[in-house]
């Protein structure tokens, strides 16, 4: 009788969660997977950011944003506005990101109408900031600015009694087009993405699953592409 | 054994459910559109008013960044209703990325001394 009570039940063994007996994370495969992706994309667009880092502090003088981002495109300002566009472009973009939450939560309660609303609340929302940012952009090729192009005459876009620099205007434009580009190129995928789970929506695919969890795993890109926005928004807007 | 491990989703599940209600979510947008409309009072206000300098307000930048990255991963991207593996298995590599930080500032200042 003694020995059985000092050896445990092969079921006892496993009942912690890192000896097997039940999953440690418990998440779906597929939710994991997403989140470790996340991270993945976050090393990559932290070795961009952090370039321009490094770019900008070995810099003896950099363009200043508030003298660069000066207009509104689509209205007749020109100058004197300094980071209201990009304003509008960050309220869109968290806008999108409640949208996507508030449809996930719907998910949850099963609420297929509901779901479909807000992802296409969502989606419109990806349209809108990627429109902005076409504008933006547009508007700074249009000033001369463009992957190895700058303009010709610098001293507006320098704060005064700085002397300005053509080599330090071009790091700033090769690192602006390329990170806000690799950015704007998440925010599109993302909004593929959306669209094709909102076809599932509509479809019905994930009623008959019992689970709308494929919501919530896009949900997790879409939130990410809004928090990498947070960055760009500090480093290249306000710092 | 099956049985009790989907009561345990279930459970699970519900959990998450009682997390991030519609109230929250909305609680959590104006924390966020707050903190933004706080930083560009500080860029379009106090900066050229000159009532603090750079020095003062780019930290104040990055910390208020930070605090928005939290509100977006913790209850945006639900991270902190996951069991806690999950969190540090997310969290504790970005170390990585603080160390590359401290690596290529300082690289950086002595590309400075370089190019002088």
């Amino acid at each position: 009788m003694s020995t059985t009570a000092v050896t445990p039940p092969i079921d006892e063994v496993k009942s912690t969660p890192w000896s097997g007996g039940k999953e440690p994370f418990s998440v779906e495969y597929g939710k994991m997977m997403m989140w470790f992706f996340l991270l993945s994309d976050a090393f990559t667009f932290s070795s961009l950011l952090i370039a321009y880092g490094a770019l900008r502090f070995s810099s003896t003088s950099w363009p200043a944003a508030d003298h660069i981002f000066q207009s509104v495109p689509l209205t007749s300002i020109e100058h004197g506005a300094p980071l209201v566009f990009v304003g509008i472009m960050t309220f869109i973009l968290i806008m999108s990101s409640v949208t996507m939450v508030l449809g996930v939560e719907a998910g949850h309660r099963g609420a297929k109408k509901e779901v479909a609303w807000w992802l296409v609340a969502t989606v419109i929302g990806g349209f809108m900031f990627l429109g902005c940012q076409a504008l933006e952009w547009s508007h700074l090729f249009a000033e001369g600015f463009g992957w190895g192009k700058i303009p010709e005459h610098l001293d507006h876009f320098f704060p005064h009694g700085v002397e300005p620099s053509a080599v330090y205007t071009q790091q700033f434009a090769n690192l602006f087009f390329t990170i806000t580009g690799f950015h704007g190129f998440h925010v599109f995928s993302g909004v593929i993405i959306n669209i094709i789970i909102l076809i599932n929506v509509l479809a019905g695919t994930y009623e008959r699953r019992g689970s709308y969890l494929m919501v919530e795993k896009v949900g997790l890109y879409w939130h990410f592409v809004d928090l990498v926005w947070v960055f760009v928004f500090t480093f290249f807007y306000l710092v | 054994m099956s049985e009790t491990k989907h009561t345990e989703l279930h459970h699970d599940e519900h959990g998450e459910h009682a997390g991030m209600t519609r109230g929250k979510i909305w609680q959590v947008f104006f924390i966020l559109l707050g903190i933004t409309v706080i930083e560009f009072f500080i860029a379009l206000y106090m900066v050229p008013k000159e009532i603090i300098g750079l020095n003062v307000a780019n930290p104040i930048y990055i910390i208020l960044t930070l605090a928005k990255a939290f509100y977006i991963v913790a209850f945006f991207m639900h991270l902190k209703f996951e069991k806690v593996g999950l969190v540090y298995s997310i969290l504790v590599p970005t170390l990585f990325i603080i160390g590359l930080i401290l690596v290529l500032t300082n690289e950086s200042h002595h590309w400075v001394d370089v190019l002088r």
